[in-house]
């Protein structure tokens, strides 16, 4: 996992309330090895037309979006599937963080895994930044992870809220798997005295 | 015997057997009982190769290919997509080389990885239980902690038998009430979510309670728990009682003799204790819950089979008219048109939702003796292949076939059509299946979802119908 470094980036506003990781990335693309850039089926559906031509509708398809790291979205975002492939999409076109007033939770949980935040405000604090990145395309939000600071355009410098642990890892790239590895004598205590007392 | 101290809920009593340790942002890292592996995992078994790690405790896993498997044969080659077939093939070569038990097409048992596991015993009240799929919510029906994980949680459990969790909250659910005829899980839990909200329930475990509850069926509870993730819960519960005990009794991997008994003193000790607080409480009268169908692209978009599609005109806020009409437009319909005038292509019978013997013998008695509209294509898809089996030895296949369904293999199917069984572009299907997502079956598929019941009503009128009035209209 690639650390998480301060972060000054043009933010895409997606003014949508429960967008699906069907949304994010559609089942067709799961079964791409990993090695693929996922970043091309980021929102495909939304993006491109059946023949692949562009849906200039979509906000993404804006110039002044293309260069998005952040995105900043409405209530229970990444909701549905577990599809870890939705995370994958957003961290290989580039995206570092997404704000939103609620997340899904298995999402979120396979966020911190790939080194892309997920950061939760108020959601009349969403819907100022929203109206503001929608009025104005090509505006940048910053995100320091260490202070736990969002800073957008229209609001107040927004503080928000990480587990110390999930943060450390963003920060150092340090992977939670390897962190378990180390407790692998306490798993192996647990299971014995567990085990000696199953049916 | 102590006196009992502090009321525990259901979810408290597993939560707290199941920790092995507590880091000090208050995450703690859980033993999981028993790991469901499907053939969507082939990228975490990537990870843990390039890692060199192999299966900490491969007896507590097994694997069975739902997703990415044909439907019209038990032939692996009648995918057309070779990177579909392949995550199949990775299924079987990378559990078999961890020493997995593994559920192949050629074995009967085969099926949606959330069906088998009650069917086989393998889901059991007061364990544990982790699979890479959201739909594994389901397993809680039974009295087990069960949720949905990513890949590299998947791979994390393969490697260390545990995974680390934030202690949800807790919400208890309450349907009181006899339901009225016609009415099934399907309509409570489609009832619930459009109370709710698709986001109702994040960051909660869903139990589920009340007179309603008890009296369904271990499979009206599966159906119920299913579609928990469908209201953002991390799981969804239901104590285990009599039912849940006598469903269990003789399943293979069920627990025999000393054990049994041993097995079920203990799972009686597990529901919540009177007096016990949630965080949050919501009540639903049982007498109030109609045959529900969704006309939008989430589950919360569920109203009566008798209501109407809402107007936008009548919309006040200017969000939310938005997104009705962003949505009624994606599903090419029309404001406050009823739901029975709403003409349906097709019909998908099936899913981790609805797939089980009682769902099929739901569709079956509205379909015998029937025929399919002619311009519907209708399938049941059996959750597993002793399904299949069973349905057959009841003759339901037969009625099926007669009113002009096709009767296909086990698996996952249309509900996400990653296997290639899928709706075309503006195409609209009556499914039993959990999501009415934008593309879900499909690019520009529109899927509404409803009970068996209502599924073959909708298939045999060739509209969106009331299983209810059949008998009426064709009388």
């Amino acid at each position: 996992m690639q650390p998480f470094k301060p972060l000054d980036a043009v933010a895409l506003p997606l003014t949508r309330a429960n967008i699906d990781t069907d949304q994010i990335i559609p089942a067709r693309f799961l079964q791409k090895p990993r090695a693929n850039d996922f970043g091309a089926y980021l929102f495909r559906d939304l993006r491109f037309n059946k023949d692949d031509t562009k849906r200039p509708d979509f906000v993404l398809s804006q110039s002044a979006y293309s260069a998005s790291e952040v995105v900043v979205a409405q209530r229970n975002f990444g909701c549905g599937s577990s599809r870890e492939q939705a995370v994958w999409a957003l961290h290989d076109y580039g995206i570092r963080a997404v704000i939103a007033p609620s997340f899904g939770d298995i999402f979120y949980s396979n966020s911190l895994k790939n080194g892309l935040l997920p950061i939760v405000l108020a959601p009349e604090v969403v819907e100022q930044i929203l109206a503001t990145l929608s009025a104005q395309p090509g505006l940048k939000v910053s995100v320091d992870l260490e202070r736990q600071v969002v800073r957008a355009p229209s609001v107040a410098d927004q503080p928000f809220e990480i587990a110390p642990f999930s943060k450390h890892c963003l920060l150092t790239g340090m992977d939670e798997l390897d962190y378990t590895l180390t407790h692998a004598d306490k798993i192996a205590a647990f299971a014995r005295q567990y085990e000696a007392n199953e049916f | 015997m102590p006196a009992a101290s502090t009321p525990q809920t259901l979810f408290e009593k597993i939560w707290i057997k199941h920790r092995i340790l507590e880091r000090e942002d208050g995450q703690e890292l859980m033993f999981v009982d028993t790991h469901m592996i499907q053939d969507g995992s082939a990228p975490a078994f990537e990870m843990l190769r390039q890692r060199k790690l192999t299966a900490r405790s491969p007896e507590r896993a097994f694997g069975t290919p739902d997703h990415y498997i044909p439907t019209n044969s038990r032939n692996l080659l009648d995918l057309a997509d070779p990177e579909s077939r392949a995550m199949a093939e990775s299924l079987e070569r990378d559990t078999r080389a961890a020493g997995i038990q593994f559920l192949g097409l050629q074995d009967q048992r085969q099926g949606i990885v959330h069906v088998i596991g009650p069917e086989q015993g393998w889901t059991r009240p007061g364990l544990l239980m982790v699979c890479g799929d959201s739909h594994t919510s389901t397993h809680g029906a039974l009295g087990a902690l069960a949720f949905g994980i990513g890949t590299s949680e998947v791979a994390h459990v393969v490697a260390t038998q545990s995974i680390w969790q934030r202690r949800p909250k807790t919400m208890r659910i309450t349907v009181d009430g006899i339901l009225a005829p016609g009415v099934s899980g399907k309509d409570i839990i489609l009832a619930i979510i459009a109370k709710i909200g698709a986001a109702g329930a994040v960051g909660h475990v869903i139990e589920y309670a009340g007179s309603a509850i008890r009296n369904l069926s271990i499979e009206g509870r599966l159906t119920i728990c299913n579609m928990s993730i469908e209201a953002g819960a991390r799981a969804g519960m239901i104590a285990p009682d009599e039912k849940t005990y006598a469903y269990l009794s003789g399943r293979p991997f069920a627990p025999t003799g000393e054990k049994w008994a041993r097995a079920v003193a203990y799972w009686r000790t597990l529901p919540s204790d009177p007096g016990v607080s949630f965080d949050r409480e919501v009540t639903l009268k049982a007498q109030e819950i109609e045959p529900m169908l969704t006309w939008g692209n989430s589950p919360e978009d569920a109203i009566s089979v008798t209501a109407r599609l809402p107007a936008p005109a009548d919309i006040a806020d200017p969000q939310r008219r938005a997104v009705v009409e962003r949505m009624l437009t994606y599903m090419g319909l029309t404001p406050g048109m009823a739901l029975n005038e709403i003409s349906i292509d097709r019909v998908f019978i099936g899913s981790c939702t609805n797939s089980r013997i009682e769902d099929l013998r739901s569709a079956a008695a509205v379909a015998k003796g029937r025929k399919v509209a002619a311009s519907v294509e209708a399938w049941v898809v059996p959750g597993s292949g002793l399904v299949k089996a069973q349905a057959e030895a009841e003759g339901l296949d037969k009625i099926f076939i007669q009113a002009g369904f096709q009767w296909r293999f086990a698996g996952c199917s249309m509900c996400i059509g990653v296997n290639g069984d899928s709706v075309a572009s503006g195409k609209r299907c009556a499914a039993t299946s959990n999501r009415n997502f934008v593309g879900r079956q499909g690019p520009g598929s529109r899927t509404h979802l409803m009970s068996p019941a209502t599924a073959a009503a909708s298939a045999i009128m060739g509209h969106l119908a009331d299983a209810r009035a059949l008998h009426n209209v064709l009388a």
